[in-house]
């Protein structure tokens, strides 16, 4: 997995709450058996003007002038600024694959959905929870400057803004470990074989019924 | 010890070890794997060497992409096949028991589950899929994966997380007629929103959910995803006992007996703390319609489409704007004057034998309206049809107009070639009337079976309690 430290980048606001998973990448790509490649059609139905199917040249389709991803002002932009319950639906793991193939490495909101806030870290990628007043604020910023940037520090757990405005945020002990590591679950879990092995045959003595 | 609540007990039961900040290793005891989540992991587990750390704990099978009509030709869509080759494959190779697409058991993933018994009390249950918390209804923890979670638990049979808040849902009463446990489900995310659940894991319990037959409990369990909790659950009684004796995976004999025993503890223990605490009167529970592009966009179907001008809250308020331009309705609209195209019943939320057998006893004698481009049955395993059809219930739905199809996701979310055409008005069984859900520009309305098909008569929405 990727390492996350420190991040500098563009911000794109995605005005509207409850952006659920099947907007972000919609069914027909989860086809696809591969874990990348998905970058092209995030967003595909807001993005573009035709449907996409995959194994469409996306270079030739018609993108939509007025979805903030394709306004000029937004291009590279790393950090995603949404609202409240972004994420929610299906746990497709796509969407944050999505997020990050297409650049993103950090979304702002005031709250996410749990499949999706949870998938985000296991793929470098920073969901972080501000209150909803300063997410307003912040939507407010982004509007009012072009190129508006915002600089997200992991390990001192801050969001500073050019103008001086520094955001506290958390995030979990363990989590910021594994992020800042960039560290592999199966890996860590993997140490803890014989635990495993031990709650293993204590549970299958207790429950034998469900070892059959 | 203290009075705990049946998710404490679940939890407890299988935290192998813990850190200091609380994150948890939970020992997963089913895995179930279909798919469309899965290639990823295997491949995962392929680069790194690793192996199936209990291969028996997982079932797997085709529900998402496969087709509902034509099997024995195979799928036609090029990428589908090879996603669903790719799951047959992946199988084959690491030994995984699958249900192919030709197999009489092969259904949805959370039809098929409970169907075989392979979801029994007490059990930790995962998926890659949102609506793995339908198995909660067995008294089971369980919840939804990513694909990375996926890999996680085929490599170690644990997860990494954290303990969730404890949420109640009380239902007391008795239901009206007409009036089913999707109702329950849609009015409870109307009264608290497609993120009043998140972070917690609710249980249902009440009266009025003691009364629901397994089937209403999973459709219930099932929708708890869509007010944000990952998992929902109810206590286990002799309902849920019934509804296992014998099925092909659970136990026999002297296991079973043991097994019950310890099934009978899985309830919240008199006077358990929950977090947060929801009640509600089942009597006041009116057949429920979505009208918008959530599902806590809900009203009943006496009611009207709401006005947006009258939400003082600026997100909610551009929100239904929103939601009402993509739905092609008017405020103030009366739900039952909505015209419909087309109507899908089926789902993982309600396409077991109960839901068909309701629909069916609105269908019976009836006729499909002329408005209606395409009502569909699709049942939710190959099992549920085959007893559908020893009560005749195929032969119901055919004559007054709808099709039959086979087992499968369908037009749930329209992977396969089952879905709306753009601006296409549908009433659904489902759980998600997302925008484009159902195909791209298509309009979901998400009701209960007896809904949907009352609506297929009528051809437009009618009120059932009211017939």
């Amino acid at each position: 997995m990727q390492k996350f430290s420190v991040l500098d980048g563009v911000v794109m606001p995605l005005d509207r709450a409850n952006v659920d998973t099947d907007a972000i990448i919609p069914k027909q790509f989860l086809k696809s058996i591969k874990r990348s490649g998905f970058g092209p059609n995030l967003f595909d139905e807001w993005r573009y003007l035709d449907h996409g199917e995959p194994g469409m040249d996306n270079s030739m389709r018609l993108l939509n002038p007025d979805f903030v991803l394709n306004q000029p002002r937004y291009q590279g932009a790393q950090i995603l600024l949404a609202r409240e319950n972004f994420g929610c639906g299906s746990s497709r793991e796509h969407a944050p694959w999505a997020l990050e193939d297409y650049g993103f490495r950090a979304i702002i909101a005031p709250s996410y959905a749990d499949i999706f806030f949870n998938n985000c870290f296991k793929n470098g990628l920073l969901p972080i929870r501000l209150d909803a007043e300063k997410v307003d604020a912040l939507f407010k910023a982004v509007e009012a400057n072009v190129g508006y940037k915002l600089k997200i520090d992991l390990k001192q757990q801050t969001i500073s803004a050019s103008d001086g405005t520094v955001y506290k945020f958390d995030v979990e002990t363990f989590r910021k470990h594994c992020l800042l590591n960039g560290l592999d679950d199966i890996g860590l879990t993997l140490q803890h074989v014989s635990e495993i092995k031990a709650y293993e045959a204590k549970h299958r003595a207790a429950q034998p019924w469900l070892f059959t | 010890m203290n009075a705990q609540t049946l998710y404490d007990k679940l939890w407890n039961a299988h935290v192998v070890r813990q850190e200091a900040d609380g994150t948890a290793l939970i020992y997963i005891d089913r895995h179930l794997v279909h798919e469309v989540t899965s290639p990823q992991a295997f491949e995962g587990l392929k680069l790194a060497g690793r192996k199936l750390w209990r291969t028996a704990s997982i079932l797997a099978v085709a529900d998402h992409n496969v087709p509902t009509t034509g099997r024995a030709q195979g799928i036609a869509d090029p990428i589908a096949r090879l996603q669903v080759e790719t799951l047959d494959n992946n199988c084959v190779e690491f030994g995984v028991n699958e249900f192919k697409m030709s197999d009489m058991r092969q259904g949805i993933v959370h039809v098929i589950g409970p169907e075989q018994g392979a979801t029994l009390p007490g059990m930790t249950v995962v998926c890659g899929d949102s609506h793995t918390s339908t198995h909660g209804a067995f008294a089971a923890l369980a919840f939804g994966i990513g694909t990375s979670e996926v890999e996680h638990v085929m490599a170690t049979q644990c997860l990494l997380m954290k303990k969730s808040r404890a949420m109640q849902v009380v239902v007391e009463g008795a239901l009206g007629k007409g009036v089913t446990a999707k109702d329950i489900a849609l009015a409870v995310i109307g009264k608290i929103g497609t993120a009043g659940g998140t972070g917690y894991a609710i249980e249902f319990s009440g009266s009025a959910i003691r009364a629901l037959s397994m089937e209403g409990r999973m459709t219930l369990c099932n929708m708890a995803i869509e007010a944000g909790a990952r998992a929902g659950m109810i206590a286990a009684d002799e309902t849920t006992i019934n509804y296992l004796k014998g099925r092909p995976f659970a136990p026999q004999g002297e296991l079973w007996d043991k097994a019950v025993a310890y099934w009978d503890t899985l309830h919240s223990d008199a006077g358990a703390q929950f977090d947060k605490m929801i009640k509600l009167d089942a009597a006041q529970i009116k057949p429920q319609v979505t009208w918008g592009t959530s599902p806590e966009m809900v009203v009943a179907v006496d009611g009207r489409v709401p006005d947006p001008a009258t939400m003082s809250d600026v997100v909610k308020r551009e929100g239904a704007e929103r939601a009402l331009h993509y739905m092609g309705l008017v405020a103030n609209t009366p739900i039952t004057e909505i015209n419909i195209d087309k109507v899908f019943i089926g789902s993982c939320t309600n396409a077991r034998i109960e839901d068909l057998r309701a629909a069916a006893a609105v269908a019976r004698g009836k006729h499909v309206a002329a408005n209606v481009k395409l009502a569909m049955v699709v049942p939710g395993s190959g099992l549920v049809k085959q007893q559908a059809e020893r009560e005749g219930l195929d032969k119901i739905f055919v004559a007054a107009g709808f099709e039959w199809r086979d087992p499968g996701c369908s037009m749930c979310l329209a992977m396969n070639d089952d879905r709306l055409a753009f601006g296409e008005r549908c009433a659904s069984t489902s759980n998600r009337n997302f925008e484009g859900r159902q195909g791209p520009g298509g309009r979901t309305h998400l009701v209960s079976p007896e809904m949907a098909a009352a609506a297929a008569i009528a051809g437009h929405f009618v009120d059932v309690s009211k017939t």
